[in-house]
């Protein structure tokens, strides 16, 4: 691969890496709200119980 | 807290169908920018960078120019979820502004072998505004959740446009005593291919930005909804 | 018309604050002359002309930054900016009297500096001044609008170069240029523009940084 290859590719690549890093923040917080839902849902559960 | 749905015609459309276009855009700009358009004659293989460099660096400018109307309306009509757009928007900027950086770093180092130039008009410019949004963030965790926050954001992103053009005079007119203009960087000559492929890869950042845009808003559009939610139940 | 005489008011106010207290004046005075003496040192010999220009506008800034910091002092001190807040004049009066105090401060700074830098490094010409002045507006209207942005916040002097230094980027190519350049009347052009920009800016969004 010839050096203009290379800083091509990187470029494009910098450009994929920060896309996929954007994934992977979205999934953390898809994570976490999935948890924080899980808990609004047993305190909901536990509200309906006694109420 | 009204951080409900908007009602403008544009947010109307669901994300995944914004995404997907985005996608399929991106697509085809990679295939267009690699193996469509001819090779240019002087810069070879690495003018290629051209091709995202460039609507990475108007992408940001857009969404500067977003979250900027945004800010506008905020002050004008009020409305919580203005400030909260306007955010979104100027953070996409901000990163789209430092993809810009990054990719023009290393086009710089492709083409004039040093991995920064101040001769590149485009470049100092977007530094000078990767600064200035920097402090908007600084700005925005150093003040309390709250309307007083919103503003000063809002004013500050309608001081961040103003910045732009100025900055952009300033930057042009310091090069008489900076340093003389040895190398032009005004984009290459296009051909039609070339144009086409430039064209359909802006309208790919566009479309990926305003993706990226609406996924964080629902995001922080979700946070919001579960802390009512965590508050009417834990009353 | 009664807004300016506010203006007036609230400009003589600062004026006769710092007659009285004598704080924020000389500290600039002396910071401004210890820099110049530092980029004597600073500067390895044989520089451009053109560096020692450059010098000046940033020991310029960073001494407009020192009297900002304490630009808004007086009146979270006391909380009087609450009461001129409900005052029936317009909000913009506030900053537009701040920020013409601001002015008489840097200018007399400059009175002094300009002939400093003079004597130390080269020569000043009328253009020079010319830049200086124009430039002092630039800054005292944005500067004094930015002082009150972090004055609200939690990390009120941290934040405030950090807001006012890419602002100030325009103002000091405008300086250096309207000072070293053979066209300094484009320079001059050019700072006239940003003040006309920043201050209709400033003006039109004041009453939303100070109001809740």
């Amino acid at each position: 691969m010839s050096a203009g290859e290379k800083y091509v590719a990187a470029a494009y690549g910098v450009v994929f890496v920060t896309m996929l890093v954007y994934v992977v923040i979205i999934a953390a917080k898809l994570a976490r709200l999935e948890r924080e839902t899980a808990q609004l849902a047993e305190l909901a559960k536990s509200r309906r119980a006694d109420g | 807290m009204s951080t409900s749905s908007p009602n403008s015609s544009a947010s109307r459309i669901p994300v995944p169908a914004i995404a997907a276009t985005a996608a399929a855009l991106v697509g085809l700009a990679i295939v267009l920018a690699f193996f469509v358009a001819p090779e240019d004659a002087d810069q070879g293989i690495s003018q290629r960078i051209f091709y995202f460099h460039v609507p990475i660096a108007l992408t940001a400018y857009a969404c500067f120019g977003w979250g900027a109307w945004k800010a506008l309306r905020l002050l004008w009509k009020g409305g919580e979820r203005y400030d909260l757009e306007s955010y979104v928007a100027i953070h996409q900027g901000t990163i789209f502004g430092v993809l810009t950086l990054a990719t023009g770093s290393i086009w710089a180092r492709a083409s004039w072998g040093k991995w920064w130039v101040w001769d590149s008009n485009q470049l100092v410019l977007f530094l000078v505004l990767f600064l200035f949004y920097s402090a908007y963030f600084m700005l925005r965790f150093s003040l309390e959740d709250g309307p007083r926050r919103a503003n000063l954001s809002a004013v500050y992103a309608l001081f961040g446009v103003a910045l732009i053009p100025v900055s952009f005079l300033a930057i042009r007119l310091a090069e008489d005593f900076i340093h003389p203009t040895t190398f032009t960087r005004d984009g290459p000559q296009m051909t039609g291919t070339m144009f086409l492929t430039f064209c359909v890869a802006w309208l790919a950042m566009t479309m990926l930005a305003y993706a990226l845009y609406r996924v964080e808003l629902l995001g922080k559009r979700l946070d919001a909804n579960l802390r009512e939610l965590r508050e009417a139940l834990t009353a | 018309m009664t807004y300016l005489a506010d203006v007036a008011v609230l400009a003589r106010k600062d004026l006769r604050l710092e007659l009285r207290a004598r704080d924020t004046l000389p500290a600039m005075l002396l910071f401004v002359l210890s820099t110049l003496v530092v980029f004597h040192f600073a500067l390895p010999t044989g520089a451009d002309e053109i560096a020692a220009h450059g010098l000046l506008w940033v020991a310029l800034v960073f001494t407009a930054l020192l009297g900002l910091a304490r630009a808004w002092a007086p009146e979270r001190e006391t909380g009087a900016l609450d009461g001129l807040v409900l005052a029936p004049s317009d909000r913009s009066a506030i900053w537009l009297g701040k920020s013409a105090a601001l002015f008489v401060f840097l200018a007399a700074i400059e009175l002094v500096a300009l002939p400093a830098f003079s004597l130390f490094f080269s020569r000043l010409g009328a253009t020079a001044w010319a830049g200086v002045l124009l430039a002092n507006v630039g800054i005292c209207a944005v500067g004094t609008m930015l002082a009150a942005m972090a004055a609200a916040s939690r990390t009120r002097e941290l934040i405030l170069p950090l807001l006012f230094l890419p602002l100030a980027i325009p103002l000091v190519v405008g300086g250096v240029g309207s000072s070293v350049s053979s066209e300094p009347g484009r320079y001059l052009t050019f700072l006239g523009l940003y003040d006309g920009v920043f201050a209709i800016l400033c003006w039109a969004t004041f009453e939303y940084v100070v109001s809740e």
